[in-house]
């Protein structure tokens, strides 16, 4: 994760975030796929309105993530909507545990991803002129490498992996004729599958 | 206000309240078991249209670039039980390999 926030704030910089603003979004996003969606489409001009479209786009899977985690969250509402922020896709992967989301887990991972981004943030904004580049780095492949080590464990049941090639399939059948960040929302749909076919 | 910092407060604003208002709203009641079935699908669908995505998607085109051979190195690696930090750096290391002899 620090390494994901590293090549974060080296491509942020890179594309004239300057300093402050990829520490500010990484405080308040804390979601690397919309963040790095704004940098990449604001560096190849694409203008605020599309970055801020394409980014909202990819961070809207949390609406649905968070309806999931909601049952574990026993706390006053102002505690609840704090909590909530902790919540990305690794530290919601990590929290399930039986079908269901630990509370502790949760937390604990949301609070070592949180740190880890925000320092990675850091380190890549000050070391990004030493760092050179990502791509040549291959950080790019690293991304997708976290989801599959992330998406084999849940893969337990028939209709996970179900849900799983069909939400594949449909990001990927989605990718010529969308804008990024909606093959990613609409494979959520996928997961309709889990309302006729009962465990 | 610049560009960069409309988009990094908009973009930050929208998320609070985004991943605020599921539990914010719903917390501590009960939830349908159906609709529980519905939730419990969503990080194998999620996570998998976030490999694809991530993996081949160029700008609106299917890609077949070395990030695919990064990520089946990782794949490999997580089979034969690999810790996932090992996947991660085996993807990047075959992938930044690949570019470099290119």
């Amino acid at each position: 994760m620090a390494t994901f926030g590293a090549s974060f704030g080296v491509l942020a910089r890179s594309a004239g975030f300057g300093p402050v603003a990829p520490i500010v979004m990484s405080l308040t996003t804390f979601g690397g796929s919309a963040q790095f969606a704004a940098v990449a489409i604001i560096s190849t001009g694409g203008g605020a309105v599309a970055a801020v479209t394409a980014a909202v786009l990819l961070n809207a899977r949390y609406g649905p993530i968070g309806l999931s985690v909601a049952p574990a969250l026993r706390d006053s509402l102002w505690r609840r909507a704090l909590l909530a922020q902790l919540v990305v896709d690794e530290s919601w992967a990590i929290g399930h545990r039986g079908g269901r989301i630990d509370r502790n887990l949760l937390l604990g991972a949301g609070v070592v991803m949180y740190a880890a981004w925000l320092v990675g943030t850091v380190a890549g904004v000050i070391g990004g002129d030493l760092l050179g580049d990502p791509q040549r780095l291959g950080l790019d492949a690293a991304f997708p490498a976290l989801f599959l080590g992330l998406l084999i464990p849940q893969l337990r049941s028939r209709r996970a992996l179900t849900a799983a090639i069909l939400g594949g399939g449909i990001a990927l059948t989605l990718i010529p004729f969308t804008r990024p960040g909606i093959p990613i929302i609409a494979a959520a749909a996928a997961c309709l599958v889990g309302w006729w076919r009962r465990p | 206000m610049s560009v960069v910092w409309t988009v990094v407060a908009v973009v930050g604003v929208a998320t609070i309240v985004i991943k605020a208002l599921g539990p914010a709203l719903l917390g501590g009641r009960v939830i349908p078991p159906r609709i529980l079935g519905v939730v419990s699908l969503l990080a194998p669908a999620l996570l998998t249209a976030l490999v694809v995505t991530n993996t081949i998607a160029g700008e609106r085109r299917i890609v077949a670039d070395p990030r695919l051979a990064g990520v089946a190195v990782a794949g490999a690696a997580l089979l034969a039980r690999a810790p996932l930090l090992v996947a991660v750096i085996l993807a990047a290391a075959t992938t930044a390999l690949i570019r470099a002899l290119r």
